[in-house]
């Protein structure tokens, strides 16, 4: 009956879960930098493909979970992945008749945004980090979109 | 309601319009919690509150570790064991020796401060708490551990190791803490010298093995092998604790400031328990102005006196 829409967003929240976890999971150094930011990579993907299953309320709420996990300034995470996630829902249904190349590319430059937003309140709060490192998920992130892509399609579009 | 014409075209001009809106309204409100929290710490509740939301989560995440170590543990060699044991009980006898001589200093050396009439030595007290396997960020050096304010840990408190000092509380839940190490990029350590008592920082480098020693001149008297311990003065870390060693001294003659760098004493990337203190504020000192220069100057060699 109903079930389309409400089972995407049990997916929604289920994949965000996994994905929270993901990024906490314990790994070694060079695994750990180059770690993509999975939490972030789910809202982009539901922003994208099931927009209706969850707003920016949503994106906010899992940014600021992602805070309280890490332990930063409460509401940075949440204020990165509302401006990313208002991109992803303004321009889901161009973003989403492009090719998978082109489509990782738009990633890119999404968690690029989402990198710049965490960088400029880091220095605005008095962390600066400049460690070229800090870049290297927004590579990660976007090579991951295609397998991502792939995955939870096949996961949600199984009725 | 205008023509329909579309079906897309009926539902995207009022989502776009709300969605703007949604936007500014949550970016708005991220603003202010970030605002009333870094720059009053009153969401101290909130804080709490979240963080014990997360506590199951994190546990959930340390836990396949956790486990593994437990079946490595109870799987382990006899053989194995007994040699550990071996090396476990030649170093509990020679810290014993360490200790009773110790223990015969620091008479002596309460008699003597006594003599000089200087305020006791901070009391301490311990206690042990265990590193969770939980990755907070990769360029910024902080752990988990299984302590919060539950136990009475607080903010900015002491964390030492077996060998040195770890770092220092930086936020407090419920049942856990972050510690924020000596090698993140943001922290200062005030240190001095052991051999000669001069003073200086030792700031993080985001490089676990590697401290940096930006604030002495060219001609200061610093050397490799030189042992770090910790002033005191910051008012966060007790005096005397081992910080590091310096491992290499650069000295460019176009340069005012040396380039010092040190290795922590602390396994600052390895440890799995690390120790809380808790230390006495030194409240006695203010009460007496005009001695602290001059106490501050004399600490030195008292202390290296009493070591001795």
């Amino acid at each position: 009956m109903i079930p389309a829409s409400r089972r995407s967003s049990w997916m929604l929240y289920a994949a965000s879960l996994v994905a929270l976890l993901l990024s906490a999971v314990p790994l070694p150094h060079v695994l750990d930098v180059l770690r993509p930011d999975f939490l972030l990579l789910i809202v982009v993907w539901f922003a994208v493909m099931l927009p209706r299953a969850g707003g920016l309320l949503y994106a906010w709420t899992a940014g600021l979970a992602l805070d309280a996990f890490r332990g930063v300034v409460l509401g940075e995470n949440a204020l990165a992945f509302v401006v990313v996630a208002y991109l992803a829902h303004r321009f889901y249904l161009r973003v989403r008749s492009f090719p998978l190349a082109h489509q990782s590319l738009v990633v890119l430059s999404l968690l690029f945004t989402y990198q710049f937003v965490l960088f400029w309140v880091d220095g605005v709060t008095g962390h600066p980090l400049t460690d070229w490192a800090r870049w290297l998920p927004v590579a990660t992130g976007a090579l991951l979109w295609p397998v991502l892509t792939g995955l939870l399609g096949r996961l949600t579009s199984r009725a | 309601m205008p023509v329909l014409r579309e079906p897309g075209a009926r539902y995207a001009p009022p989502r776009v319009s709300t969605l703007g809106l949604q936007a500014l309204l949550l970016i708005a409100v991220s603003i202010g919690v970030m605002v009333v929290d870094h720059r009053q710490h009153e969401l101290t509740v909130i804080r709490a509150t979240l963080s014990a939301a997360a506590w199951p989560l994190q546990m959930l995440v340390h836990s396949p570790g956790a486990a593994w170590d437990w079946l490595a543990a109870s799987f382990a060699t006899r053989s194995h064991l007994l040699s550990e044991n071996e090396a476990l009980r030649a170093a509990a006898r020679e810290d014993d020796l360490r200790l009773l001589r110790l223990e015969a200093i620091q008479q002596e050396n309460l008699r003597l401060r006594a003599l000089l009439n200087a305020a006791p030595r901070d009391a301490e007290k311990a206690q042990v708490a265990s590193v969770l396997r939980v990755d907070l960020d990769p360029l910024r050096h902080r752990v988990l551990v299984d302590r919060g304010s539950r136990d009475g840990v607080t903010r900015g408190q002491p964390v030492i190791d077996g060998t040195g000092i770890f770092g220092q509380i930086s936020n407090v839940g419920p049942m856990a803490a972050e510690v924020i190490l000596l090698s993140d990029p943001t922290h200062a350590v005030p240190v001095q010298i052991e051999r000669n008592g001069l003073r200086t920082i030792a700031v993080g480098t985001g490089d676990a093995r590697r401290l940096s020693l930006p604030y002495l001149p060219r001609n200061a008297d610093v050397k490799v092998d030189d042992l770090l311990v910790s002033s005191g003065l910051g008012g966060v870390f007790p005096a005397g604790f081992p910080v590091g060693r310096v491992v290499e001294v650069k000295r460019d003659p176009g340069q005012p400031l040396a380039t010092v760098t040190a290795e922590p004493a602390a396994m600052l990337d390895r440890d799995r328990e690390v120790l809380l203190l808790w230390v006495r504020p030194p409240v006695t000192l203010p009460a007496a102005e005009p001695p602290p220069p001059a106490a501050r100057q004399s600490d030195t060699p008292r202390s290296k006196a009493a070591s001795r």
